[in-house]
């Protein structure tokens, strides 16, 4: 398995004409990624790239059967873009614009909404499965098929993070950018339960940064439900409160959002931080060590516990702290197989 | 469990101001046009550039008080001598020649300030209460909320953080919008009576609907007032708009005042960069916004202090990179240059190039350290190398800090 994206994903790309499009279908086609075709308004009927373009998202999804869409509308249409996939029937949208205006993030994120479809993006890298498929504009030949999960919300930090992995011959199960957008698709916490459930994932690389409280969520999500060994790196820590350090959604704001906040939040949690984004690999490999040894075979206990969550519930439903016995012996667990390489 | 579209309770979680650099900024002047389009009720006033136009707006607006107001972008303008209470004509004159032509310090502008070079002169308003309201993006919840309180005039995040009780909240179903009820939940909270419900009302959708026209990231009224007569009316008014929809906002794009911007931010924006200003002494030049900011923490856990936050994109070409040099180089504090570059799409051996033609164009005088990985990362490598230049290399990112940092630092071992 991997999550969101496999070798038999179909994939279209919205803006497949465009520069952008053109540019990233070709590497992801070279990459191995099943595209089937693309939409550009106006151009239906014509062949790109070998492949057929279509006028709608309907009609190419009707063709084609594709159930992925990535997005490189330019921002003026791409929460338009965003909304056309979602009603064509795709279950995962990618959306790598950068720049939509918060207003129409703010109305697409409510159109989603119980819908059967997952939003990653926008102003994202976008989701790969290394070895099987890539959609986005992430290098593919840094990465390699194995057993980390990488979720983020930067570009080229993900990069690192795959890049040290790769090295430590670790790899990589699936990596997913959520992007610098204050209001975006998928988050942290409904990324991290994928992971949790996912069986070739076998530890989970976090990368946040300044801005928002989406990692304080992860932090209490992983708290109550995830058990698999999870690497944080927060981004940001000597960045100037009120100023938008690149990303949009990069601000600490009324003195909120701070680097020292999340990571408080991520320690309280048992996850393992790393002050330089340089140990993200090295760290991840030490943890998946003291595990293996340490943990006895807390695979098979951890994959009866967790149950795939639907994106829409674990929103619903922030992780609070449930109370009862079966949670505080969960906890004592995990502090205790935690607590040992929390000491390096 | 929270209910689904409104809360009244006192929790304030992520809600947050917009700041200076997501967005653009209007002049209260502008706001209170804005205001008085959608039907908000705004004191009466104007605008004047020299003390003659101010005294004369005084005489044409009429009655014995007035306040003169420095139009600057930033808040804080009452302690820092921007906002003057006159009781003639004389005296209004005076407090636009005293702030007309100088630069405004205030808590939130920085020890260099903004430069005044407009005052709005208003009618003054007979204050019975002061109260807040504001509407902004409730960013944990991806709907717009608007935030109230009975303590208006005062540092509102100081009001959530010791006195969140005092906070009102309601959030706006975007398919919605705002409904009546929200309005009474928000007008009785603040303490309104009688007409004054219906008056709140008609400013709080007046403020919402501007929101959304405008593609605002914040309307902010504080202080709204409760007048002696019972009137409610916007004392003040701040707009800041999305940057990333000025495109389709031509009315608030005309608003722009660039004397109001931070003058290597502005130079930044024109080459497609990403920079903001720093305090410390070694500056970094990196691709993509997440690296930039881990450059500097690295920088800073290494002992140094970065000097600036520089994302040269992801499209980095070689005029990006000697344009983000030329940059760096007229902060006068810079003492080493570090170059952070993963290539993934952007190959290495362009940047490479770049780089080189930078420092042999623009001449740099102090140490550059160089870490770049990822596409022909090698090649890159080589073409640095023989470039007879004076570059350090540096093999990871651990290594690039330590090296900046001490060559920063003067100290070669």
């Amino acid at each position: 398995m991997s999550i969101l994206l496999t070798k038999q994903s179909r994939v279209i790309c919205q803006g497949f004409t465009g520069k952008q499009g053109t540019f990233h279908s070709e590497q992801c086609i070279a990459y191995g990624t099943r595209m089937v075709g693309g939409v550009t308004p106006g151009r239906g009927g014509q062949t790109h790239l070998g492949l057929p373009v279509f006028n709608t998202a309907h009609a190419a999804v009707a063709a084609t059967g594709a159930d992925v869409s990535m997005i490189y509308v330019p921002a003026a249409g791409a929460a338009d873009a965003i909304l056309e996939a979602a009603d064509a029937g795709v279950k995962l949208v990618v959306c790598i614009t950068e720049g939509i205006p918060v207003n129409d993030m703010v109305r697409v994120k409510e159109a989603l909404k119980g819908r059967d479809v997952r939003l990653v993006g926008p102003n994202c890298p976008g989701v790969i499965t290394p070895g099987e498929a890539k959609v986005g504009i992430m290098p593919g030949f840094i990465h390699q098929p194995g057993r980390v999960g990488i979720v983020s919300r930067s570009g080229t930090l993900t990069y690192e993070a795959v890049f040290q992995t790769t090295r430590l011959k670790l790899g990589q199960s699936t990596c997913v950018g959520i992007g610098g957008d204050p209001v975006r698709g998928m988050n942290f916490v409904e990324v991290l339960a994928l992971f949790e459930a996912d069986p070739k994932t076998d530890g989970i690389i976090m990368v946040g940064e300044i801005g928002g409280s989406d990692e304080e969520a992860a932090a209490e999500f992983i708290h109550a439900n995830v058990k698999k060994p999870v690497v944080a790196y927060i981004a940001g820590v000597t960045a100037p409160p009120g100023k938008r350090m690149g990303h949009a959604g990069a601000v600490i704001a009324g003195g909120k959002g701070t680097a020292a906040d999340k990571y408080a939040a991520l320690e309280r949690a048992g996850v393992r931080t790393v002050r330089s984004p340089a140990e993200l690999g090295t760290a991840m490999a030490a943890a998946l060590q003291a595990r293996r040894k340490g943990a006895g075979k807390p695979k098979a206990a951890a994959k009866a516990k967790v149950k795939p969550k639907s994106t829409a519930k674990a929103k619903a439903k922030p992780p609070a702290r449930k109370a009862g016995k079966p949670v505080a012996a969960k906890k004592g667990a995990k502090r205790a197989r935690r607590a040992p390489a929390r000491r390096r | 469990m929270r209910a689904p579209f409104a809360q009244n309770t006192g929790r304030v979680d992520s809600w947050e101001r917009a700041p200076r650099a997501a967005t653009m900024n209007l002049h209260e002047f502008q706001a209170k046009e804005l205001f008085q389009r959608y039907g908000i009720a705004v004191p009466r006033g104007q605008v004047a550039a020299t003390p003659a136009t101010a005294a004369a707006a005084a005489t044409a607006l009429g009655g014995s008080l007035w306040v003169v107001k420095a139009q600057v972008h930033a808040g804080g303008r009452g302690k820092a001598g921007g906002v003057k209470l006159c009781r003639s004509t004389a005296e209004v004159s005076q407090a636009a020649a005293a702030m007309l032509g100088t630069r405004l310090v205030t808590p939130q502008t920085g020890p260099e300030g903004l430069p005044v070079h407009q005052v709005y002169v208003e009618q003054g308003s007979p204050i019975a209460r002061e109260l807040y309201l504001s509407l902004l993006l409730n960013r944990d919840r991806s709907r717009l909320a608007f935030i109230a309180s009975q303590a208006g005039g005062m540092d509102i995040e100081e009001v959530a953080a010791h006195t969140p009780e005092q906070i009102l909240k309601v959030e706006i179903h975007p398919a919605v919008g705002l409904s009546g009820y929200q309005c009474r939940d928000l007008a009785f909270g603040l303490g309104l009576e009688g007409t004054q419900v219906a008056a709140f009302e008609k400013i709080a959708r007046g403020i919402y609907q501007l929101y959304i026209d405008n593609d605002a990231s914040l309307v902010e009224v504080n202080p709204l007032i409760v007048t002696k007569d019972g009137g409610v009316m916007a004392l003040d008014a701040k707009i800041n708009i999305d940057a990333n929809a000025v495109f389709r906002q031509p009315t608030v794009a005309a608003y722009r005042d660039p004397s109001q911007e931070d003058p290597m931010e502005r130079q930044a924006s024109e080459h497609d960069l990403n920079y903001v200003s720093l305090d410390g002494d070694i500056a970094c030049m990196v691709n993509g916004a997440g690296l930039a900011m881990a450059t500097m923490d690295l920088i800073k856990l290494h002992g140094g202090q970065p000097a600036n936050f520089l994302d040269v994109g992801g499209g980095a070409t070689p005029e990006r990179v000697t344009a983000a040099f030329k940059l760096i180089l007229s902060n006068p504090r810079v003492r080493a240059i570090l170059v952070n570059i993963f290539g993934g799409i952007v190959r290495c051996d362009i940047i490479a190039e770049g780089i080189v033609a930078a420092v042999k164009t623009v001449g740099v005088s102090v140490p550059v350290i160089v870490r770049l990985e990822g596409t022909n990362a090698d090649v890159a490598r080589r073409q640095l190398a023989a470039s007879g230049l004076a570059i350090t290399a540096a093999s990871d990112l651990t290594d690039a800090a330590t090296k900046a940092v001490r060559l920063a630092a003067g100290r070669k071992d």
